[in-house]
């Protein structure tokens, strides 16, 4: 029996997933490990290893086209195993589920021309590409792509009417179904996805501002505009999980804002100590220093300690009850093109600050190339947003959850303070702790706030 | 004036049923076997014996095919007799019967004679019977045309559609689950029907329809009870009447809640649930679906006779509670 | 046909049963009848090979004295429940071939309106409450027609024709407990042709004689020569009688013969040219009663040739009833399958 290479799920809520490029061809030889594909998924690109050793055969896996998670995508032969047309025939329902059924393929074997049906072919260099099972492409429905995924008729019909497009609605069903929420969440917010459905979490942007809800359907916003007047980008997985977990996490967490100012001079001197103080590592690219603290860096620090110092702030919360945390761990917000991930520092309130820099380092590079494997952007119990860089004095950001706190990051910056009745220069910066009040209330927020500044500004206590 | 209303089980409704067609109409008659001095298997005609004597509560021999033959043919001259099986089960014997002759007769006549008939069936699990005397066969019976096939779910049904059965100038098949025999409801004194061919429901609810037959409806209501301290509000359908079926009803129900569960003790394969389902999927209202049908039905073993296996071979509350909340979860 | 002639005549005191009961014209009448039997049948069949009937039809082509004898002493609201060999049965009863014809045909003229065919015959109006295709299938229905009889106090007498192959169906044996238990009504007619399809009832049935399975529900047994007219009405008179009189049920074994197959597909691989030929040539009931129709001066040869000229014509005006019909309209396929509620 030939081996089956399948669309493996390799995200908790994934339901479909593309390949973004084969590294291997059709009757190519593999080796069991060797590097077959990569995925795309919402969050991050993963590289696929061959299940066997043999010959790459039936490879019907496009790239860039969604495909179901389990569909097989490719076969492995083992070395003299006999490939012929009873293997064929029986793979016949192996189908990216995006393949529009206009393009049916009936590509011939090596030899020539041959029909298409199965039970002629016997050496096909590629099976016809049907319509997945139970999506008829006589039965088209109007507007509507024929290659859209799982949805219920209720769904169906309530996109059709709304002329909505089935294919740009994630489903937060069962198997990536789209049910009836799902479309009203688009339609909601004119087209874009979103789903209050009380799914597992993922790694989640937090840093941005969240959607306007606009009871808008894609016809209705583009009238606004001159034909012409723009281009339209399809949404890629990550946008539509953006929004969706976005809507959500607006739209269920009751937030809530706490704002103070910290010093930072104190910390900014030992940060520059601690910075001159690094060893030198030889690296690829010359001698280094072995860690350079960033300011964030210590801000994760500090964060991490004020929750182990108020643990009753690093909680989630659940319907049936309180989930206390025992670590400290913070996601930051990393932005990437077309995005952001929340990569998350594990145990933070544990790891030395060079430890938590140069692990950020790694984390952010892999989450630009989209290299992040999800248990390195799922969970965490609060998160980090700086948008001190842009020079943003103060912001609100939206709360990720399963956590029940986010801290926004302003700029440093030199402010003129009154101390002691005097008035005098200090580096001061912003921030801002958003709370989910059924989690964590006011002056619960305030105490955990308050342990911040005074890691911060007593900043020896991140050292210890 | 309204009737009196009293709580009487659902035996005794069906008893009060008879005696009333008895009164009314000299054709009614009861048949069967030990519904005499004996009172009945489960004591449903009880002592209708005494009251309207053995020329019309008549103990048949042990002989199901004969009998039920004798009680089709006294209807095919003018009768209205209301046979009694002493268990479903035993329509095996009687299945030429009531599917060649009852059924067809006006057919294969060309309309020239209607079938009268009534026959009552003791149905279901529950009572440790074990395997032979146990089944809920109505479905074998809805496939036929020709049958009316009910099952009464309440004492009031009972009664009600007892009466709409002797008056029904074609035969009806009454589904009357063993368990049912002792419940107790309101019962209004005196004659009323309650229609055959139409579905009740029995509890409103916006997002999902439990569709139930017989035993499963109170089940059905119980577990919705439940459900709605979760938050689930659950509409449920008595069906009542398997054919003709209340297509409409249904169909009502889940363009409303977008959701349909069909609650059945009978074997789930090839049951009630799958024809309801199959229904709905070929309706106007497939189009409303927000989630995959889902049937709940007995295992497809014979009903075994110790307690707990017997239990968990058809389904319980908490199945019914758990299969609803997946679906209006979205789980399945 | 229900009444005894008053009109017996002294001369004829030594004469069988029927010549002594019926009048001559009544008589003359009988062998219209098997006649109109025996013709209908083989109409049919020729319409069968012409293609002009689907299906299949059971003939009962030698049997008609058992027919006829049976349903003699029977009122007009008498009933008879019938089998699917019921086409004697059915016009001994009264029935008009024309309409029977029209039901062969499938025609809306038909007794059944084109829904049951040859093996569902039936003629309510004449007490034929249908024939059927469940060997045995009348035989309880029969009893409740009785068990009605007897509740609404009609005075109907039932008869439930079947056949040898019937007798050892369970439903024989249940109704005939009933009826003998509940002392209803009716009468069983067992014609035993000798085969239940291709199985003899040597080889299926225990006992030696069908009548004597009658002794096993306390009721009288009696065994005729159903190839003589005489000899069944006058077994039938006596049943009828009986029933009437509240004493209950009776088992007739009505020893006949069956001229052609089982149904249109039977071979006849069960049975000999020279068995079938016997029967036909020596036995045929109606040679035999016309022969003593004759043997006694009931008719003479004119009288004959003029009643298989009356048959022969109603039997060709039948056929054309039939052909010029309307069939059934498509869109009526439902109807009859439930009673029609105002």
């Amino acid at each position: 029996m030939p081996t089956e290479v399948i669309l493996p799920k390799v995200d908790m809520d994934m339901a479909t997933g593309q390949i973004s490029r084969w590294f291997a061809e059709e009757g190519a030889h593999v080796k069991k490990g060797d590097v077959l594909f990569e995925i795309e998924t919402d969050k991050a690109a993963m590289e696929i290893d061959a299940p066997a050793s043999g010959v790459l055969r039936d490879v019907t896996g496009k790239e860039g086209v969604d495909i179901a998670v389990g569909a097989a995508v490719a076969w492995i032969y083992a070395d003299g195993e006999a490939y012929g047309a009873d293997a064929a025939a029986a793979k016949q329902d192996v189908a990216p589920i995006s393949t529009p059924a206009g393009e049916m393929s009936t590509k011939s074997t090596e030899g020539g021309a041959v029909a298409p049906t199965s039970h002629s072919v016997t050496h096909p260099s590629a099976l016809p590409s049907l319509p997945p099972l139970g999506i008829s492409p006589t039965r088209g429905e109007i507007g509507q792509s024929p290659s859209a995924g799982r949805a219920t008729p209720l769904a169906r019909r309530l996109a059709r009417e709304a002329g909505l497009n089935l294919s740009t609605v994630s489903g937060t069903g069962p198997h990536g179904r789209v049910v009836k929420a799902d479309v009203d969440a688009a339609i909601a917010g004119g087209g874009a996805q979103a789903a209050p459905a009380a799914k597992a979490p993922a790694g989640v942007p937090a840093a941005a501002p969240a959607a306007p809800v606009k009871a808008m359907s894609d016809d209705q916003v583009l009238k606004l505009f001159e034909q012409g007047s723009y281009d339209l980008v399809p949404h890629d997985n990550m946008r539509k999980t953006i929004a969706r977990r976005l809507v959500e996490a607006k739209t269920t967490i009751p937030h809530f804002y706490l704002t103070l100012d910290c010093e930072l001079d104190a910390l900014l001197a030992l940060r520059t100590q601690i910075n001159a103080a690094a060893p030198v590592k030889k690296t690829d690219k010359g001698d280094a220093p072995a860690y350079k603290l960033s300011v964030n860096d210590m801000v994760i620090k500090a964060m991490a300690m004020a929750l182990k110092a108020v643990p009753d702030a690093n909680a989630s919360w659940t319907e049936s009850a309180m989930v206390k945390h025992k670590h400290a761990d913070v996601g930051v917000a990393v932005s990437i093109p077309g995005g952001l991930i929340t990569p998350i520092i594990r145990k933070a309130d544990e790891k030395t600050l060079s430890t938590i820099s140069n692990e950020m380092k790694d984390l952010a590079s892999r989450a630009r190339s989209r290299k992040l494997k999800p248990e390195e952007y799922q969970g965490g119990t609060t998160a980090v947003s700086n948008l001190g860089m842009f020079g943003i004095k103060d912001f609100a950001a939206v709360i990720n959850p399963p956590h029940a706190t986010i801290l926004a990051v302003g700029a440093g910056e030199e402010r003129a303070v009154v101390k002691n009745g005097e008035i005098r220069i200090a580096t001061m910066m912003s921030v801002t702790l958003s709370t989910d009040h059924r989690a964590v209330d006011g002056a619960l927020g305030a105490e955990l706030l308050v342990a911040f500044k005074n890691l911060l500004e007593n900043p020896m206590g991140l050292l210890v | 004036m309204d009737a009196m209303v009293r709580e009487l089980s659902y035996a005794q409704a069906i008893q009060e049923a008879m005696a009333i067609a008895m009164d009314m109409d000299e054709r009614v008659f009861l048949m069967g076997e030990d519904i005499g001095v004996y009172g009945g298997a489960f004591q449903v005609t009880g002592d209708l014996v005494e009251r309207y004597g053995a020329d019309r509560v008549i103990d048949t021999p042990i002989s199901e095919l004969g009998g039920a033959g004798v009680a089709v043919g006294a209807a095919l001259t003018g009768m209205r007799p209301i046979f009694e099986f002493q268990f479903s089960d035993f329509a095996t014997l009687a299945m030429e019967q009531i599917v060649n002759q009852a059924a067809k007769m006006r057919f294969m006549l060309g309309g020239e004679v209607s079938v009268p008939v009534v026959m009552r069936f003791p149905a279901g699990s529950g009572t440790g019977a074990a395997a032979q005397h146990s089944q809920s066969l109505e479905a074998w019976l809805g496939h036929v045309p020709g049958l009316k096939v009910i099952q009464p779910a309440t004492p009031y049904d009972a009664k009600g559609m007892l009466l709409a059965a002797v008056a029904d100038p074609d035969p009806v098949m009454i589904f009357e689950h063993k368990l049912l025999y002792k419940m107790k409801g309101p019962v209004p004194e005196g004659y009323y029907t309650v229609p055959i061919g139409k579905a009740d429901i029995r509890r409103e609810g916006r997002d999902l329809t439990i569709v139930a037959t017989s035993i499963m409806v109170q089940k059905a209501l119980d577990a919705a009870a439940v459900l709605e301290s979760e938050g689930i509000d659950v509409e449920v359908v008595d069906l009542r009447t398997i054919r003709p079926m209340d297509k409409q009803t249904v169909i009502d129900s889940v363009k409303k809640t977008s959701r349909l569960l069909c609650v059945y003790e009978a074997v789930k394969t090839l049951g009630i649930g799958a024809e309801v389902s199959a229904m709905i999927a070929e309706s106007e209202a497939f189009d409303y679906l927000d989630a995959p049908i889902v049937r709940l039905g007995g295992a497809e073993t014979p009903i075994p006779y110790n307690p707990e296996l017997e239990k968990v071979t058809v389904p319980q509350i908490p199945d019914i509670i758990t299969a609803a909340r997946d679906l209006v979860k979205g789980v399945r | 046909m229900a009444t005894a002639s008053k009109a017996v005549t002294n001369s004829r005191a030594n004469l069988p049963f029927v010549y002594r009961q019926y009048s001559a014209e009544q008589l003359k009448q009988v062998l219209h009848k098997m006649y109109l039997v025996r013709r209908f049948e083989e109409g049919a069949e020729e319409c069968y090979t012409r293609g002009l009937i689907h299906g299949t039809m059971h003939l009962s082509i030698g049997q008609e004295a058992s027919a006829m004898g049976i349903c003699m002493p029977l009122a007009e609201d008498d009933q008879i429940t019938s089998t699917h060999r019921g086409h004697g049965h059915c016009i001994a009863k009264g029935a008009e071939v024309k309409r029977m014809f029209a039901e062969f045909f499938g025609k809306t003229t038909g007794y059944c309106k084109g829904r049951g065919g040859s093996m569902h015959i039936a003629d309510v109006g004449k007490g034929n409450l249908g024939a059927n295709g469940i060997v045995g299938g009348g035989i309880p229905i029969a009893v409740g027609a009785a068990l009605s009889s007897k509740m609404m106090k009609t005075g109907k007498v039932v008869v439930s024709f079947f056949g040898d192959g019937a007798n050892n169906e369970g439903a024989f044996h249940e109704a005939l407990n009933m009826a003998a238990v509940w002392k209803l009504p009716v009468i069983f007619v067992c014609e035993n042709n000798g085969y239940g399809m291709s199985t003899s009832t040597a080889r299926s049935t225990a006992v030696k004689n069908i009548a004597e399975r009658a002794a096993a529900y306390s009721m009288p047994g009696v065994i005729v020569n159903g190839n003589i007219f005489s000899e069944v009405a006058e077994a039938s008179h006596q049943a009828v009688a009986r029933a009437r009189a509240g004493e209950g049920p009776t088992l007739i074994e009505s020893k006949t013969y069956r001229h052609r197959g089982h149904s249109k597909s039977d071979r006849n691989r069960y049975r000999t040219k020279e068995e079938i030929e016997d029967w036909m040539s020596n036995r045929d009931p109606i040679t035999l009663f016309e022969s003593e129709l004759r043997e006694f001066g009931f008719i003479d040869d004119k009288g004959i040739e003029a009643i298989r000229d009356a048959v022969a014509q109603e039997i060709a005006e039948g056929i054309e009833f039939a052909k010029a019909s309307p069939s059934p309209d498509i869109s009526e396929t439902g109807n009859y399958v439930y009673t029609e509620q105002a």
